[in-house]
Formats: structure tokens, sequence, C-alpha cells
């Protein structure tokens, strides 16, 4: 196996295991704050560390930085996404978690 | 060596992946006309959609799958979420006593429902048996129409077979399909006014977030029209980028200027569909059949078409969004 | 390799029907909101697998769809939706 791949096949797999953590964290944290910070953190991560992964195997460098674009554009739009979500749910009167 | 024994073990994890995608939309679909709360049916019509577009990914269809991506993941749930905003300020309008004057009315109406179950029933039955039929009696082993489309490929004036099926060999298909998105519009027009607009602050993050999409939806509409001619994309793909553009331009607060409302909108509206036409009209008068074009610049004029069917589609689902006629004003 | 992205592609579908209980359970409609924009990242890293394992470049494209994309719908579900207020979130 070349290096390269070796290099994707890990990055692949943790990229995996940021999925499964933003899952879990969805399905098992308490309230909506908590809830969004597995979501938008984890998964983040986990598409960063896959886009990364995909990039070392990619035919050129345009396909790289296509793959590093789209990375970009789901970070951005899911911390905006992540920020307005909180807010309106702060307005709401939705009360954070306490143990 | 090691490629032999690994190919049965591929089309297993093949296999598992369509299965457990076909059944999730099944699932999907079916929770998301059954379920009782409207916004929960939303998510899951949502979810749906990004499934069905990875459908159309394993599929090979990558030129749907783009449609798919760009209409039913995207557009949709921003337009169903809307039109959930204006049926709650409505409901909440209304007063208790005709609501419970609606509660008796459905009461009432229970008798019949026997007789419209069954009916829906046999409907049901009908069409089920129908779609049956249809599906074993496809003739087996038949290359379809693609080896004709193949053939024919240099006189259409583009490389991607889609596109050529789209825009030349089935040009009343793609011109019909633009009219019914006018129709649709004329509908929500009919209807009356715009809501009252919703006045709030988008807050410095919405804008960031706007300022730097929107230009980067506008190019990627215009490279998915660019690129149609070649490859998967092109004016359906592009228009619906586009429209989320607008989409998005109307929920940060903005609003076309009181100037452009009136006639340089409704121009702008039909320009896909007057292009089309017009082009098809010309021929006509050299010579030729609606909507044939001569191979030698085919390329040109489905370009031009293309083009000005992204715009037209890109504004028609924004002016679908805003939900009314922009000019009209209401009195209350 | 190929196997690789493919049970790869495969694990994520599955995490993402795992997360469909989110949608269905709520309790509020902006819990139901953010499985919606995990499913979309999900089926971002998806469509990129299966575009590395059939050797499909144009894929990739519909990855930047739904990534340019996945930010509409939930603006729409803040300015939208939630602010005309449905009633089942209101906190008493």
């Amino acid at each position: 196996m070349l290096l390269s791949e070796f290099l994707t096949s890990v990055l692949l797999l943790a990229g995996a295991f940021f999925f499964l953590a933003g899952t879990v964290g969805l399905l098992r944290f308490p309230d909506v704050y908590t809830r969004l910070h597995a979501l938008t953190k984890a998964d983040n991560v986990g598409l960063g560390l896959m886009v990364l992964g995909l990039a070392l195997q990619a035919e050129s460098w345009a396909v790289a930085g296509k793959l590093l674009l789209i990375w970009l554009l789901v970070l951005l739009s899911s911390a905006s996404v992540a920020h307005l979500i909180a807010k309106a749910a702060r307005q709401k009167g939705i009360e954070p978690w306490k143990q | 060596m090691e490629a032999i024994s690994l190919l049965p073990l591929m089309t297993l994890l093949q296999l598992v992946f369509d299965t457990l995608l076909g059944f999730a939309l099944l699932w999907l679909a079916w929770r998301a006309l059954a379920s009782p709360e409207l916004f929960q049916a939303i998510v899951l019509f949502i979810a749906f959609g990004l499934l069905m577009a990875l459908a159309w990914v394993r599929l090979d269809a990558p030129d749907v799958a783009l449609a798919e991506a760009a209409i039913g993941a995207g557009l949709t749930g921003a337009l169903l979420l809307a039109t959930l905003a204006r049926l709650e300020v409505k409901n909440r309008a209304k007063s208790e006593l005709e609501k419970k004057h609606e509660v008796r009315v459905i009461t009432e109406k229970s008798k019949h429902q026997t007789f419209f179950f069954l009916l829906r029933m046999l409907l049901f039955m009908v069409v089920a048996t129908g779609l049956v039929y249809a599906v074993l009696t496809l003739p087996e082993n038949t290359s379809g129409l693609a080896m004709p489309v193949l053939e024919n490929l240099e006189s259409s004036g583009v490389s991607n077979p889609v596109t050529a099926v789209l825009l030349n060999y089935r040009g009343y298909d793609t011109l019909l399909e633009l009219s019914v998105l006018l129709l649709a519009l004329l509908g929500v027009w009919s209807f009356g006014g715009i809501p009252k607009p919703y006045r709030s602050f988008p807050g410095p993050v919405l804008n960031m977030l706007s300022r730097l999409l929107i230009p980067l939806l506008i190019m990627v509409a215009g490279y998915l029209l660019w690129v149609g001619a070649h490859a998967p994309g092109g004016a359906f793909q592009g228009g619906s980028v586009l429209g989320a553009a607008g989409v998005l331009l109307l929920l940060v607060g903005w609003r076309l200027g009181t100037r452009f409302v009136g006639l340089p909108l409704r121009i702008t509206l039909v320009f896909g569909v007057g292009i089309f036409v017009s082009a098809g009209v010309v021929f006509i008068l050299l010579g030729r059949q609606f909507l044939e074009y001569p191979p030698s610049f085919a390329g040109v004029l489905i370009l031009l078409i293309e083009a000005a069917a992204t715009l037209s589609i890109g504004i028609t689902l924004a002016a679908l969004f805003l939900g009314g006629r922009p000019e009209f004003r209401r009195h209350k | 390799m190929e196997m690789l992205y493919l049970a790869i592609a495969l694990f994520l579908l599955l995490t993402l029907v795992a997360g469909l209980w989110r949608v269905l359970r709520g309790p509020t409609s902006a819990d139901r909101m953010l499985a919606a924009q995990l499913f979309g990242t999900t089926a971002v890293a998806c469509v990129l697998l299966l575009a590395q394992a059939f050797e499909r470049p144009m894929l990739r494209d519909v990855a930047l769809i739904f990534a340019l994309l996945a930010a509409v719908t939930a603006v729409a579900f803040v300015r939208r939706a939630w602010a005309a207020g449905d009633q089942n979130d209101a906190v008493k």
C-alpha cells in the first residue's frame, strides 16, 4: 500500500469517527444548545478530515481546490446557522440545560 | 489477485447501500405524508430530497442529482417553511369560535369517511395494478433511445447528451416546463399581494453570510449554465441556484426597488419562454420546423436560450418565494 | 481503496438514518432543523466519497450545490417559520 493511500485511509476513518460522534451527540445530548455544539463542531472536523483524505487522492490541484472550497462553504454555513439557531432559540425563551 | 477476491464483497456493499437508501426513501416518503405535524413533515421532506439526490447519484444520473440537490434539498424546503409561517400567522388570527365551528363540521362529515376511505383504497389498487403491469410488460434487453441520441450528438451543437435531449431533440418538453413554472407563479400572484414585510434586522452574522454566499451562488449558477453544454448542468440547475440567491436576498430583507417591480420584472419573467419561442418561430419562417435548429449554430442558440431560461427560472423561483404580487398593496 | 470509500459512505448513510430519530422526537423545531443540517453535511461527504469510489468527477458539483444551499433552508427557518411563532415551542 502506498503511503498516500495509507494516509487517506487513516484520515477517512478519523473523519467517519467524527461523523459518528456528531450523530451520537445529536441523539444523546440534553438540549438544543448542546446538540448544536455536537453537530457543528464534530461534523465540520469530520468533513474536513474526509476532504483532506480525498484531496490526497485527487487527480489534479484544481480538484483538491474544489474539495477545499466545498469544505469551506460547509464551515461557513454551519457556523453561521449554528449561531442563528442558537440566537433564535434564546429569543424564543428556551432555557439552556442545567444539571 | 487481490482485486478479484474483493469483487463480490464490493457488489455486496453496493447492494446493502442501495437497499438501505431505497427503504429509507420509502419510509421518509410515508412519514412525510402521514406526519400530523407540518413542521416535522417539512424536515422529513428535506431529508427525503437529500436522499433522493443520493439515489440519483447511485443511478448514475448526475444531471438529475444536481437538479434534485438544488430544488429538492435546497429551495423546496425554504418555500415550504415560508408557507408554513404564513399559515401559522393566519391560524392565530382565526378566532376561537371559528375553530370550534370547524371542528363541528369535521365531526359531522365523519359518516362519509368510510366511503371515501374505500374509494381511496380502490383508486390506490387500480394505480398499483397499472404500475405493476407496466413494469412487468417492459420490453427486455432494449437499448432504449440512448444509441440514436449519441449518434446524432454531433449535429445537436452540444456534447452533453442530456442537454441535447432537453434543448434540441425534445425542446417542446423543456418549453412547456418553463411555461408550467410561469403558470405556477401566476397562480401564486392570483392570491393577492405579498404578506406584511417582516421587519427585523438580519444581524451581523446573517449579513456576512449573505454577502459571502450570494455572489458565490450567482457565480455557480453561471458555471452550471456554461458547463451544461458538455457535462452535467444546464438551465434548470443554474436557474435554481440563481433562485436560491434570490431567496437568500429576500430572507435578509432586501426588496426589489419599486421602479423595477412592474414591467421590468414581468419582462425578465417571460424572457426565457420568449427567447425559446422566438428562436422556434424564426426558423419556421426560414423554412424549418418549430424548434428545429441548423446544426451549424445550434450550440450558440442553445447557450442563448439556456442563458435566458436560467435568468427567468431564477427570478420566477425567487418571486414564488415572495408569495404574492409584489406591486399589489394590501389595504389592511 | 474503492471498498473503503464505499464502506465509509454506507456508514455515513447509517448515521444519517439514525439521526432521523431526532427529527421524529423533536422536541422543539430547532432540534429538527439542526438534524436536517447534519444530514446536509453527511450527504456532502457521502457524495464526495461516491464520486471518488466510482471515478465520477462531475458528482463533486452535486456536493458543491449541497454545500452552497445548506444555509438557505436554515435561514428560511430562522427568519420565517420560527419568527412567525410556532406555538409548540413557546415556553410558558
